[in-house]
């Protein structure tokens, strides 16, 4: 049974224009629950878009999409968010910054469950946020009235990933979460990745440029180019992996050198 | 003098209402919603219309705040729906609303369709009910033998109006304070803060805005329908101008008091309204400006509210630099010294 489920989805951006581009070209991907996939590629390999397709931020020319045997192809973002936690790459992308810690806690709280008009932090819920922040280790539960402008990139990346995870979602998606910090505070946050996708056994897709991070983390691991699905590796083989192999794979499978040296060294 | 500072105190507190309508728009969804301009003069025409017509006050203002209500959905419609930038969303309903105003006020005559005014004399309002009231209580009275007492020679009717005022803006200034802090109120603010974040946590951001607008102006529509009451009429034209006048409030109040909470940004708002009318007034009686020359005098409230912050910003940014700069300068003498 396949929690995620990805089926010949295809995307072009601007047809029928010379700047047409294949972004997609049939993808299949299929997901089992507690699946933490680590992707990589280089840049324009089509990552970010099918994260999006995932999210519901673009949807497929062609294709299935299908969540816990349910198809959401055509639901759109906000609805399918109920299931989907995501953390985007950008440090000021997952947060409200003019609110509170708290207050944005509360807007992950209430995900799953029609918003109403009971109060957004009562004193029950603000035990409850306490107790997560607590699980960051970054002092942020003495702080839930400061307003999340005030923080570091670090540590809204990591209120981010707490709240993205906050209501135990189907699917949580990492789109370079940790390309935009510095090499200490990523470490931080791969860490807390780690943690709370292990906590919760969260079926995860973490898209990265740091092949050292992909191999480190996760079961099973995709390697993408020019909007396909070029190499998959499964559970058993994973832990063996080297970047050596990778790069080797890449050159039997396309017969060129891997040109990104972003994507060699990350 | 005393007298032209209470009446504009007065209107300044029934303006706030307003004034908190736009400070949901502008502040909170980050949303320039020029509306406002239309949907005050429908609050003032449905109240107007029905007043006439003989329903009572209480009903008709309500009806009015519904209408408003109605006017700022189909605003955010434009804008989410139909995906109309939100200028000319609002642009677009104002100059709708002109021609329905007209309309809204033309139910009041059997042989027209439109009508640009209606006088509110001689029938029962809010204000008048409420005077009525208050007069048997005996302590406008006591004010004005106290205030004469103290020196005063001319002193305000009555204060029954200011009472009303007072009694509304703090039952309007609860609810906003608390309805942003409801779940609702902080996905709407989570949306004029962060669209893209709030999607990703299932909020409905096109429904999210509609609401905030619909809300606004429903908070506009009253304003405009107490004023018109107090003011004993409602005319086509007296939205012109009033979303400058909204943002004027808002700018004002937080330059003064500052935004660090919402109960605390609420209440600047409501006190940069009244504000604005105090200085507006002494600006007119000082004798070379016209009433013609208001929103002209407007327009150079707000650039200065707008400007002065970041001067201030500037100046002190300045002077913390110089202070940190010789503070340094000290340092390497003393490590200067220490040294030899």
């Amino acid at each position: 049974m396949s929690l995620l489920k990805l089926q010949q989805i295809q995307k072009t951006f601007n047809e029928g224009t010379p700047d047409e581009k294949v972004a997609l070209g049939n993808i299949n991907l299929h997901l089992k629950p507690g699946d933490f996939v680590t992707i990589i590629g280089s840049n324009g390999a089509g990552k970010s878009t099918m994260m999006n397709m995932i999210s519901g931020a673009l949807t497929p020319d062609y294709g299935r999409i299908s969540i816990d045997g349910k198809d959401v192809t055509a639901l759109p973002e906000f609805k399918r968010s109920q299931y989907i936690g995501r953390v985007f790459q950008d440090p000021m992308a997952g947060t409200a910054p003019s609110m509170t810690i708290e207050e944005n806690i509360a807007l992950a709280y209430s995900r799953n469950k029609p918003r109403g008009l009971r109060m957004g932090v009562t004193k029950k819920r603000r035990d409850i946020f306490r107790t997560a922040l607590e699980r960051l280790h970054l002092n942020l539960e003495n702080r839930l009235g400061a307003k999340v402008g005030l923080l570091s990139g670090g540590e809204r990346q990591a209120l981010s990933l707490l709240m993205a995870t906050f209501t135990q979602p189907s699917i949580l998606l990492l789109d370079e979460h940790t390309a935009a910090l510095d090499p200490s505070r990523a470490t931080l946050i791969t860490q807390l990745t780690k943690e709370l996708v292990a906590q919760d056994q969260l079926t995860t897709l973490m898209v990265t440029h740091n092949m050292q991070q992909a191999l480190d983390l996760g079961n099973r691991l995709i390697m993408m180019d020019k909007g396909q699905i070029i190499l998959e590796v499964e559970e058993q083989r994973k832990p063996h992996l080297t970047i050596p192999d990778l790069m080797a794979e890449f050159e039997a499978i396309r017969g060129e050198k891997m040109n990104s040296d972003r994507a060699l060294l990350g | 003098m005393f007298v032209t500072i209470f009446g504009s105190v007065e209107q300044g507190i029934i303006y706030a209402i307003m004034a908190l309508g736009v400070y949901l728009t502008f502040r909170v969804l980050d949303f320039p919603d020029l509306t406002v301009d239309g949907s005050f003069v429908t609050g003032a025409a449905t109240a107007a219309m029905m007043i006439v017509l003989g329903y009572n006050p209480v009903i008709a203002t309500l009806v009015a705040i519904l209408a408003g209500f109605v006017a700022g959905c189909i605003t955010g419609l434009l804008h989410t729906k139909g995906n109309i930038n939100p200028l000319l969303s609002g642009i677009l309903m104002m100059i709708a609303l002109y021609s329905i105003n007209l309309r809204i006020m033309g139910f009041t005559l059997e042989n027209s369709v439109g009508r640009p005014n209606i006088p509110l004399l001689n029938v029962d309002t809010i204000f008048s009910t409420v005077a009525a009231w208050w007069g048997n209580l005996g302590i406008d009275a006591a004010i004005t033998s106290a205030l004469m007492g103290l020196g005063f020679e001319k002193v305000p009717k009555t204060w029954s109006a200011l009472f009303v005022g007072l009694v509304i803006i703090i039952i309007i200034k609860l609810f906003v304070d608390w309805f942003l802090k409801t779940e609702v109120g902080l996905a709407i603010r989570a949306t004029g803060d962060n669209q893209r974040m709030i999607r990703s946590f299932s909020a409905n951001t096109d429904r999210l805005i509609i609401l905030g607008l619909g809300l606004s102006n429903g908070l506009v529509a009253l304003a405009g329908a107490l004023i018109a009451q107090v003011n004993k009429a409602a005319d086509v034209t007296m939205g012109v101008g009033m979303i400058v006048t909204g943002l004027a409030s808002v700018i004002i109040g937080e330059a003064i008091l500052g935004t660090k909470t919402i109960m605390r940004t609420t209440l600047a708002v409501i006190i940069g309204a009244v504000i604005y009318r105090v200085v507006l007034a002494l600006a007119l009686k000082s004798g070379f400006l016209d009433s013609g020359d208001m929103k002209l005098i407007t327009a150079v409230i707000v650039i200065i509210a707008l400007i002065l912050p970041q001067m201030i910003d500037k100046y002190k940014e300045r002077k913390r630099k110089a202070k940190r700069l010789a503070e340094m300068r000290t340092k390497v003498e003393q490590g200067g010294n220490e040294l030899a």
